[in-house]
């Protein structure tokens, strides 16, 4: 038991969402951070029940091992293509396309590597991941020309890339589940430095840098404003275009990194699965954390919190016995439960009920 | 209408088409009708059988699931909703089908079953979205989840269907004239259309339906019983994401929790093909008809080609989705 670290998984997992706590949490502190925080402490508390030493990490081969680390890994992908969900959805935009996104980021990735000349090198690697980079930004610019220059709803205008993009992925990969060896790459998903996965601290490097961007700098209030009234923010001098096109070039960036961790975690990419559901699975991260769909807030630190939450509950399920396809029913149930805490309507149930009318439809 | 699909004739026809101007309210139907004919027709050009009736009649055969599912989609979409959870409830539907089917229930009583599990869940996210003022992308995402895993816990594994009388109106031929024949399915999703169409141009609840999608808090205002129709919508598009379910089970005799993954896409995609605005309150049922078919027509299209791949078939609807959206845009841009 000596190299049984019990003082430091308290650290990992809670106090996770510190980095963004000091502009965020004057703000966020109460109702919203709250339940999502007590979700997840709740859920890791039927975790220690059902298994003791759940939180328990050890230190094997010069890394930290164990569920509480692997759950911070297995959270990267979900976490990344939230982040830049959070943002679109600040703007009173969402962004389905951001699975195919991730397809394609492989896939682009995974051909470039496969047709190199040296496969294994770590240049090849890093050319490969920027190509990939690169399209995922150019699909986010299409995204973004959709939405702020067209004036298409979000939704539409990125379920054309959502129905499209899987194609196109299947297109560059001409159908084959491709297959790569390269040890930068896949020390992408499960290298580690300093004892800690690459991934995740890619995840996290991103959402400190997103919260320092967004919260330091007036860039949180614009895109803020944009949500609550493109219009009225234009006509009080916000760039209500430019920021709009930004947050969709910034979530497809983010879901292209996420696909590339997806990627390099199996080592090869299948159009058709990489990254199936995640944006469902995104914006199911960014609700619990108390970003609403309606636009106008965003929470980054709640982000944190709900793909947390989601990537425990996914390795919750099966540590208490419970079969891991129930996954899709305590997800509904999540979801329910979580809308029904954050409606007003829900809590001033008790009292007359008056059907108010919501303005408009936001998605 | 039909004197503008056939744009081939002389000059004073020409002025005629040119002077003649369609309400506007027909205008994205009439655009979806004349690409359906013109794909249709030039397929006939390009492959040999392709103009065959017994193509556009295996056309109907094989999306006529999706009819249904559209059809229940555009009572959502009319309303200015949406409904994400279809593609599960039609996996869960198959389940529930064989399932009950094969612990010995009788057909009426397993049909049943599926249906009204269907609309009930769908009631419940009607609810959702009415009385706690969840939006309808976050509570038919929860249904998306609840069906799928609800057809996950039935079995993981696929459950043939071996009922007689099932199998007997799924593979049994209707001859229409000389060699050409439908199956059940397409008359059960004509019906849908049929009875769909009738409620939404000549009831109360349909007319409810467009004022909502108008403007919900005018229709409100104005009396109409927005509560009912609104949970109304939801409950009718998860009947008929059920009965979906049962025309799929039609086509492909089992059970299976990975069916129709993604079909919501479709069905989505073609209510806007069709020429139904997703901000509500504008389009009509025959256009998600016609939409479904524009989108079996590209598959078809494929894969009398031969040399396309299948994915080229998602690469074509994205196209065609984006140039209705844009189509769309720009009219809705020009009409204040």
């Amino acid at each position: 038991m000596t190299d049984t670290l019990t003082p430091p998984p308290a650290a990992p997992a809670p106090e996770r969402p510190e980095p963004t706590r000091p502009g965020v949490v004057s703000r966020f502190v109460g109702s919203t951070l709250l339940w999502p925080i007590l979700a997840l402490l709740l859920l890791l508390v039927v975790n220690v029940v059902a298994t003791p030493s759940f939180l328990n990490v050890r230190i094997q081969d010069g890394h930290l091992y164990g569920n509480v680390i692997d759950i911070a890994r297995n959270s990267a992908p979900v976490l990344l293509v939230a982040l830049g969900m959070t943002l679109i959805i600040a703007t009173r935009g969402i962004d389905l396309s951001v699975g195919a996104i991730a397809a394609i980021a492989g896939a682009v990735a995974c051909t470039r590597l496969v047709g190199a000349a040296d496969e294994g090198a770590v240049t090849t690697a890093i050319m490969a991941c920027t190509w990939a980079l690169a399209v995922c930004v150019l699909l986010g610019l299409w995204n973004g020309f959709l939405v702020s220059v067209l004036g298409i709803q979000p939704i539409i205008a990125t379920l054309v890339l959502m129905v499209a993009g899987r194609g196109l992925a299947m297109l560059v990969t001409d159908g084959q589940i491709t297959t790569v060896h390269n040890e930068t790459f896949s020390d992408l998903a499960t290298g580690y430095v300093l004892g800690l996965p690459i991934a995740s601290l890619i995840a996290v490097g991103m959402v400190v840098a997103a919260a320092v961007l967004t919260r330091r700098t007036a860039l949180g209030m614009l895109i803020e404003a944009v949500g609550i009234n493109p219009e009225a923010s234009r006509l009080a001098g916000v760039r209500a275009r430019t920021i709009i096109w930004t947050v969709y070039v910034f979530g497809a960036f983010c879901a292209g990194l996420a696909g590339l961790i997806i990627a390099a975690n199996t080592n090869s990419v299948n159009a058709n699965s990489l990254g199936l559901w995640i944006e469902l699975d995104a914006i199911l991260a960014v609700v619990i954390g108390g970003t609403a769909l309606t636009g106008g807030k965003f929470s980054l630190a709640g982000t944190l919190v709900g793909a947390l939450f989601i990537t425990t509950l996914a390795r919750t399920i099966p540590n208490v016995g419970i079969p891991s396809e129930a996954n899709y029913l305590f997800k509904a149930v999540v979801v329910v439960a979580v809308c029904l805490l954050q409606s007003p309507r829900a809590r001033a149930a008790l009292r007359v009920r008056r059907p108010a009318v919501s303005k408009g439809n936001p998605v | 209408m039909s004197a503008a699909v056939a744009t081939v004739g002389t000059t004073s026809l020409w002025d005629r088409i040119r002077t003649y101007s369609p309400p506007p309210r027909f205008l994205p139907l009439i655009v979806t009708i004349a690409l359906f004919a013109g794909m249709f027709g030039a397929g006939s050009v390009r492959y040999e059988n392709f103009g065959d009736p017994q193509v556009f009649l295996s056309l109907m055969i094989n999306n006529a699931h999706l009819i249904v599912l559209a059809v229940g989609m555009t009572f959502v979409i009319l309303t200015g909703g949406i409904d994400l959870s279809v593609g599960s409830v039609v996996a869960m539907s198959t389940m529930i089908l064989a399932k009950t089917l094969q612990s010995g229930w009788s057909l009426p009583a397993a049909i049943l079953a599926v249906l009204v599990i269907a609309t009930l869940l769908g009631t419940v996210m009607g609810l959702l979205i009415h009385y706690f003022d969840i939006q309808p992308f976050i509570a038919t995402l929860a249904g998306l989840f609840l069906a799928r895993g609800v057809a996950y816990l039935i079995s993981i594994e696929s459950i043939p269907i071996t009922n007689e009388t099932f199998m007997k109106w799924a593979y049994e031929p209707l001859t229409l004239w000389s060699t050409y024949w439908i199956r059940w399915s397409v008359v059960v999703a004509l019906v849908t259309v049929a009875v769909a169409a009738y409620v939404l141009a000549f009831t109360r609840f349909g007319r409810t339906v467009y004022a909502i999608g108008g403007n919900e808090s005018s229709a409100m205002l104005m009396g109409l019983r927005v509560a009912v129709v609104k949970v109304g919508v939801y409950a009718v598009s998860g009947f008929c994401a059920g009965l979906g379910g049962l025309l799929f089970a039609l086509n492909t005799p089992s059970g299976n929790s990975l069916h129709a993954v993604g079909m919501e896409l479709d069905a989505i995609a073609a209510a806007v093909i069709g020429g139904i605005l997703l901000s509500g309150g504008r389009g009509y049922v025959v256009g998600a008809l016609v939409g479904v078919l524009v989108l079996g027509v590209i598959q078809t299209f494929i894969t009398f080609d031969g040399t396309l791949t299948s994915w080229w078939t998602r690469i074509a609807i994205g196209v065609l989705l984006l140039v209705f959206v844009v189509i769309q845009r720009l009219m809705t841009r020009r009409q204040p």
